[in-house]
């Protein structure tokens, strides 16, 4: 098979990087080569981060360049638009719809571009748009809207569910097991 | 083989352990800092973070001529720190083995240049070896334990963010339990004077010619450096990330000479590769390193002409170079604003900036977190060179513009920053008699490289009680007689505190002491409250630069702060910014 592409696109401190491990780790098992390219350390926080994951028989490149991702998954509208380019004609955009204003926006030096969502419904993409901020408080904690995302995005990559079920179970701190579980329900059911 | 997805650091940290290292010592760098962090698993490993990586080398090669398998890590810029110690190790060379892995970062995605370690390598004569995944960093890491001893010298593992910071899969093996060599002492070897040095420089002479010969008949046995033929029509020559890149862009359409050791490289190998290829390429990221050493073997290659010197490359990069091509994809149409990274919401970094904000300071800078500080709206920072220079480079900019002027200016410095290179500036300050302020923001962890322990808060790499550097008597006993701490939330009081010293014609330093706010001992106050009343929508408020907050539209049309409860952290400081009291403290205490 020819390799899959997947994006995850946040905020830095929203917790894309348990997004992307429990993916890594998923294909692993699945038997696929496996590549994940992230971004460290706390001088990212508060700034637009991009995790690459890249699964196939083997994969050489830990990136992803413009025009090749399968899926991307964002946490925010402002970074679903930035990192459009990325994705394949008819692709996949799995977009939350939380709303974080960056700096240049907040001292009034740029402007959050209007009708963000409504605007990337009319690319050549499939768009699937969820309020993962709030389903994540419902689960529990906002901090789990990662696993609400990741519950969305199962359908496009191709995995059982059970499977997700088991990985997520084996893989967060057992005290949170639960309040995840619950998180990727809702992410899994809300489209 | 049992396999595991690692990332490239944590592979290399896995190569230490089979190879059986005993003693590591690294100072925090992105993108190296997780070798260490993980070799801190490990119980069989001795591990410690160093003040400097010139420490950490020393500390390293120290063990190494002891008889053990020794380590360090850093990144780029480090080595320049460690390159005084490096330079001489080599003309010495090791008992035990001995490995140092510097990680570049083309592109920098966290650094303030984006040097080509290579030059280094080349430079110092010490061999280097350059990984391309997962699987190729703990191979090649404890390959070069095994050369280390049979050659007789240290080796540089060459990392970059592409390989330190992506996961693939890697084989898990036993380790292999070398013990600690004997010590002999041998004074020609291991005393560096001229007269043994002269001696020492012929040996490493003819130990690089033997690596060469090396780099191109066992290197290949070895599955270091690598020949794969497919198409003839291109022949690219590459190593690191720009292989995997070539590979991905290219397939079956070229063939490669993946080179494993880019120091010293091999001759007779590029030589045969070149002869059974029509056209050579040399893909490197940087400098034109591999591209000169053909040109030195007069192969005609061709390499920088195509492919820049700057950032990193990809996939894209190279199939756009040699087959024109250009991926299609949708855009939004838009302008898309910029979100650079902040201060966190509650940094205590800005309680100090927004204290000195206003009062008109030249402020030289240096590295950590508070380097985010320079940008809008706080911009408090006039300079940033390397670790270390806020307090040297200012003390050389009031010498320069005088007493008047130094009571004008700061310098800003973080804790771990500090105990790495300023406390020799502090030093010049205090004997050459000078007269600057410097700010010492010690928020006690090593923030920006994502939370190590440094000798300034009293834990070890393990978490286990310490000694810690007390700064304010180090900095007395250094001569400096005007030490004052201040709580930088308590932004009156830090504004008065700046100015007093500011106006005393000697050295003062400052302590702007509170915790990170990210680390889990930190207790919260419940988040601020926007009193709608009181708020006349001015944003005045915005000037601390605050994530957390941002202004909304009433349904008069008039400005309203607001506040993110899921960020705010209760710290307090946007409060200080309201003339009208209209931020309140949050909760119900």
């Amino acid at each position: 098979m020819a390799t899959k592409n997947i994006l995850i696109v946040g905020v830095g401190g929203q917790g894309t990087l348990l997004a992307s491990k429990l993916m890594g780790k998923c294909f692993t098992q699945q038997g696929y080569d496996v590549k994940v390219s992230e971004v460290h350390g706390m001088s990212q926080r508060g700034g637009s981060v991009v995790t690459y994951v890249r699964y196939g028989e083997k994969v050489y490149s830990p990136v992803i360049e413009k025009g090749e991702a399968d899926i991307i998954i964002s946490f925010e509208q402002l970074e679903s638009a930035r990192w459009l380019p990325y994705l394949k004609k008819g692709g996949v955009l799995i977009s939350s719809t939380q709303r974080i204003d960056p700096m240049p926006v907040i001292m009034g030096k740029a402007e959050y571009p209007e009708n963000i969502l409504s605007k990337l419904s009319e690319k050549d993409i499939k768009l699937v748009c969820l309020d993962a901020l709030s389903l994540a408080i419902e689960a529990g904690t906002p901090k789990c809207a990662n696993i609400v995302l990741l519950g969305a995005a199962v359908q496009f990559l191709g995995i059982e569910k059970e499977m997700w079920v088991d990985i997520i179970r084996s893989t967060v701190p057992p005290k949170t097991i639960d309040v995840n579980l619950k998180a990727f329900e809702l992410g899994y059911n809300a489209n | 083989m049992e396999k595991a997805l690692m990332l490239g650091n944590e592979a290399v940290a896995r190569g230490l352990y089979e190879a059986g290292v005993t003693v590591v010592s690294s100072y925090p760098g992105t993108p190296s800092t997780e070798i260490t962090e993980h070799v801190t698993k490990y119980n069989e490993i001795y591990s410690e973070w160093a003040p400097n990586e010139k420490v950490a080398f020393e500390v390293a090669f120290g063990a190494a001529t002891g008889g053990a398998r020794s380590f360090c890590a850093m990144k780029h810029v480090g080595l320049n720190v460690a390159a005084d110690p490096l330079y001489t190790a080599s003309y010495i060379g090791v008992n035990g083995g001995m490995v140092c892995a510097v990680a570049d970062d083309p592109g920098m995605h966290s650094s303030q240049n984006e040097q080509d370690s290579r030059h280094h390598a080349i430079a110092s004569k010490t061999p280097m070896l350059e990984p391309s995944d997962s699987a190729e960093c703990s191979r090649f890491t404890s390959l070069a334990y095994e050369l280390s001893e049979r050659f007789g010298t240290p080796f540089l593992l060459r990392l970059s963010t592409r390989v330190s910071h992506a996961r693939s899969l890697a084989p898990l093996s036993e380790r292999n339990e070398v013990g600690v060599k004997e010590y002999k002492k041998d004074v020609m070897k291991n005393v560096m004077m001229p007269a043994m040095a002269k001696g020492a420089h012929v040996r490493l002479e003819q130990r690089l010619l033997d690596m060469a010969r090396f780099a191109d008949t066992e290197a290949v046995e070895m599955g270091i450096n690598i020949a794969e033929y497919n198409s003839t029509e291109i022949g690219i020559i590459a190593a690191g990330t720009s292989f995997v890149y070539a590979h991905e862009a290219m397939g079956d359409s070229a063939s490669y000479l993946k080179l494993g050791m880019v120091n010293p490289l091999p001759a007779e190998l590029i030589r045969d590769f070149a002869s059974k290829v029509d056209r050579v390429i040399v893909i490197e990221e940087l400098d034109d390193i591999i591209e000169t050493h053909c040109i030195k073997l007069g192969i005609k290659v061709t390499g920088k002409e195509l492919f820049s010197n700057l950032g990193e490359f990809s996939q894209a990069t190279i199939a756009a170079a040699l087959k024109g091509e250009k991926a299609e994809c949708e855009v939004f149409g838009e302008e898309i604003p910029l979100r650079p990274p902040v201060l966190c919401a509650g940094c205590p970094h800005r309680g100090l900036y927004y204290a000195l904000k206003g009062m008109g300071l030249y402020v030289s800078g240096d590295i950590g977190c508070y380097t985010l500080g320079a940008q809008a709206p706080l911009s408090m920072m006039d300079a940033c060179v390397c670790m270390g220079a806020s307090i040297s480079g200012l003390h050389g900019f009031n010498v320069a513009r005088g007493k008047e002027q130094a009571k004008k200016s700061v310098a800003v410095i973080g804790d771990s920053t500090f105990i790495h290179s300023g406390i020799t500036g502090l030093i010049d300050i205090a004997y050459n008699k000078g007269f600057s302020t410097v700010i010492v923001l010690d928020n006690s962890i090593t923030g920006m490289t994502g939370h190590q322990n440094n000798p300034a808060n009293g834990l070890t790499i393990k978490g286990d009680p310490t000694v810690a550097v007390n700064l304010e008597a180090l900095a007395r006993a250094v001569g400096f007689s005007n030490v004052v701490v201040v709580d930088p939330f308590d932004i009156e009081g830090t504004k008065t505190a700046v100015k007093a010293e500011l106006l005393k014609e000697e050295p003062s330093l400052i302590i702007s002491r509170r915790p990170c706010a990210l680390l889990k001992t930190v207790k919260h106050s419940a988040p601020v409250k926007i009193n709608a009343d009181k708020c006349i929508g001015c944003k005045a408020c915005l000037n601390v630069g605050c994530p957390a907050l941002s202004q909304t539209k009433r349904e008069n049309g008039k400005s309203l702060a607001v506040i993110d409860n899921t960020q705010c952290v209760g710290c307090g400081v946007c409060a200080s910014a309201c003339k009208f009291g209209a931020i309140e403290k949050g909760g119900n205490d």
